[in-house]
């Protein structure tokens, strides 16, 4: 039965899985912004910060998902730092330190971010890394940053990157057990008891998913159903079609895929007319423009950038928000998202750490962290303490809804 | 499970079982025609619907998919010309795995040109949320777009290869290409043509596809696994049984769904081509005989 067919036919079913594998990976992006000049090593060994080396640049290395299907957080995120790296240079550095940025791009693999971590932490020795953009990156690398010393300020949003903690490691994003309470908390003043979850088998996904069986029996819902996708899918009738056989209440979907437009078109298509909760990972225009009319009223959880305009002149954010939402949209020409924001907010932290600290040195940095209090970012007013290191409370998160393609604050 | 349910579940598996069967009919022009399983199929479909995105923000739509179809053919025949002609008395595999390298350098070339953001075409008729009754359950009218477009497409390749001249050219090209030389068939533009047409058609599935699953730089590769088992599934070359072995995938995948967890979906893909692999390499729909035939 021509096996010289079948040979051929398995050796390309094995290229075809190898091409599946490897399809994702990407080119390195280049873009470290200042030229990478060799630096006085003195900056980051424990004898270094005498006033002669006071002003030794400052290496900062930053992972971001650029390319791949996390994408849209590591692109805007990588852009914001690159912005900011440049006001915080062109306004005379931190404390006289000027910053080099090191952009890597781990495509959103965590084989990659690994090699990336090893590579700034052994090479560059870089004082403090930003990134990577998704919680399963940032958990690969925990380990890697708290043995090697080097600061950590994950962009990611999963809780167990900061729980259990570790000394080195920070997170900027709101946490998602506060972004379930919200969810929970609206869907119970809807009167739902009774929801299916959906989420995507990445890390954001099931971390998500696990909160929200965690802390649903405290607000008296019931999950009647939970399922996962894959992240590269591109139709959800079926698993919905399971859920509305459950009679669910409302669908919660828990994934920064563009599956959030899918599930979303999808659940009109086959007539599941209840409301859908999405999780923080929605914050991106984006893909209410590719979801269209079908994303109408879809509720989610977000930091207050998206509605900055909105917020009363009072806001402690208000500013901060302006400024980083009017700064972005000229630069890039592209609508801001949050995710850049969770960047815009790593770099601020590290910066006011440098200063309050005044020092370079990795410990000392990374005990002023914990003594920072009201720091005002882009995600909420920061209040880290040596068990927090995240800062944030679940009041930095606001119900959003979405209301003629655009995003607007829910009202109950 | 009531009967709208499992209606509702079969149109699922029929909407994913349509994406699958326009993908898997690309991979079988050029391997009837040339013996040569092209990687690059799945590059085409996005190749295809992006430049349709882009054009139809100053065209209409059915222009931009026109000039898109129009510009991926081209893109198609130069990849041959340029790429595989050289090195036409290689074996299939070499060639096999020159299209792996092929389907990378577009997919990174496209990230570069369009970069990372999903985009879509808007729906050939209705909306997002509109929708088409049947039995009790819904599906989205684009979805009928994908169904009628592969009816189309298949009927037409058939009637190509049956009865144009350049349609039996290529079948005796892939058949016996000496023989088809010694005929005075040019054989070398018969392969290219091959590759042409299906990244026409590549492009068309695209952008017909386009507005059900959004289109992104990296799509092409998963799209193309899926496609691939189906062309397996189907028996290589048979254009009528890959769209039947799509819907019947897409089926499989829905009820797997509906009764295991959802997460296993994924698996099911993977396991018909393995089965298929070992115990029927020629698919479902050739019969052994004329499979060993054709193999030998």
């Amino acid at each position: 039965m021509g096996m010289r067919r079948v040979k051929i036919l398995s050796v390309a079913v094995v290229g075809l899985m190898l091409l599946g594998a490897g399809c994702k990976k990407s080119p390195e992006t280049p873009p470290a912004k200042a030229p990478e000049a060799k630096t006085p090593a003195a900056k980051t060994t424990p004898a270094a910060p005498k006033s002669a080396e006071a002003a030794a640049p400052i290496k900062v290395g930053a992972i971001f998902a650029i390319t791949g299907g996390a994408s849209f957080l590591g692109a805007p995120e990588q852009k914001t730092a690159e912005m900011l790296v440049e006001q915080i240079n062109q306004a005379g550095g931190i404390d006289g330190h000027k910053v080099i940025l090191l952009v890597k791009d781990s495509g959103g693999k965590s084989e990659t971010a690994v090699s990336l971590a090893k590579q700034l932490i052994d090479e560059e020795k870089v004082l403090a890394i930003i990134g990577p953009s998704t919680s399963g990156e940032s958990m690969a690398i925990k380990g890697i940053c708290q043995e090697g010393k080097t600061i950590l300020l994950s962009c990611a949003a999963a809780e167990n990157i900061v729980d259990p903690l570790a000394s080195y490691v920070f997170k900027t994003p709101q946490k998602d057990s506060d972004a379930a309470r919200r969810i929970f908390e609206t869907a119970k003043e809807k009167g739902i008891t009774k929801v299916g979850v959906i989420s995507s088998s990445d890390g954001f996904g099931n971390a998500g998913a696990a909160q929200l069986a965690k802390l649903a029996p405290e607000y008296g819902v019931t999950i009647a159903i939970a399922e996962t996708y894959a992240t590269t899918e591109t139709d959800l009738t079926g698993v919905l079609t399971k859920l509305k056989g459950q009679d669910v209440q409302a669908v919660i979907n828990w994934t920064v895929a563009p599956a959030q437009s899918l599930v979303a078109k999808n659940m009109k298509q086959i007539g599941l007319n209840v409301p859908l909760f999405q999780s923080h990972g929605f914050g991106n225009i984006k893909y209410v423009q590719a979801g269209g009319e079908a994303t109408n009223g879809t509720i989610f959880p977000c930091g207050h950038l998206l509605v900055a305009e909105t917020l009363p002149g009072n806001d402690p954010q208000k500013q901060v928000l302006m400024k980083y939402k009017q700064d972005y949209e000229s630069r890039y020409k592209e609508d801001v998202s949050t995710f850049g924001g969770h960047a815009y907010d790593a770099l601020l932290i590290l910066a006011e750490a440098v200063k309050k600290a005044g020092s370079v040195e990795p410990e000392k940095v990374r005990a002023a962290i914990e003594t920072l209090r009201g720091v005002v970012g882009t995600g909420g007013v920061f209040n880290f303490s040596a068990q927090d290191h995240n800062g944030l409370t679940k009041d930095a998160f606001e119900m959003l809804t979405v209301k003629d393609g655009k995003f607007v604050v829910y009202a109950k | 499970m009531n009967f709208p349910q499992i209606v509702q579940y079969g149109l699922s598996g029929i909407t994913v079982g349509s994406i699958y069967a326009i993908v898997a009919v690309g991979f079988n022009i050029i391997y009837s025609t040339t013996g040569i399983i092209n990687f690059a199929q799945g590059e085409f479909l996005i190749v295809g619907a992006m430049t349709a995105i882009s054009l139809h923000q100053i065209l209409p739509l059915w222009l931009a998919i026109t000039l898109a179809v129009i510009v991926t053919t081209i893109l198609g025949g130069l990849m041959e010309v340029v790429f595989i002609r050289p090195v036409r008395n290689a074996s299939v595999l070499r060639l096999i795995i020159i299209t792996i390298g092929l389907s990378i350098l577009i997919r990174e070339a496209m990230l570069h040109v369009w970069d990372e953001q999903p985009r879509y075409l808007p729906y050939f008729t209705g909306t997002e949320s509109s929708t088409v009754g049947v039995f009790g359950a819904y599906i989205s009218p684009q979805v009928l777009w994908v169904l009628g477009t592969s009816a189309v497409i298949v009927a037409g390749l058939t009637l190509f290869f049956r009865f144009t001249p350049t349609g039996r050219a290529m079948r005796a090209c892939a058949d016996d290409r000496m023989a088809a030389c010694l005929c005075g068939i040019n054989d070398r533009w018969m392969v290219t043509l091959s590759f042409m047409l299906s990244a026409g058609i590549g492009a068309l599935a695209g952008c017909v596809i386009s507005p059900v699953t959004l289109t992104q730089y990296d799509m092409g590769a998963p799209l193309a696994i899926k496609g691939f088992t189906v062309a397996i599934l189907g028996g290589l070359g048979n254009s009528m049984a890959a769209v039947v072995a799509g819907l019947l995938l897409g089926l499989l995948e829905a009820f797997v769904v509906s009764q295991f967890a959802s997460a296993y979906k994924e698996v099911v893909a993977i396991v018909v081509l393995l089965l298929i692999l070992v115990f029927r390499p020629t698919g479902l729909f050739v019969r052994r005989d004329i499979g060993a035939l054709r193999a030998a």
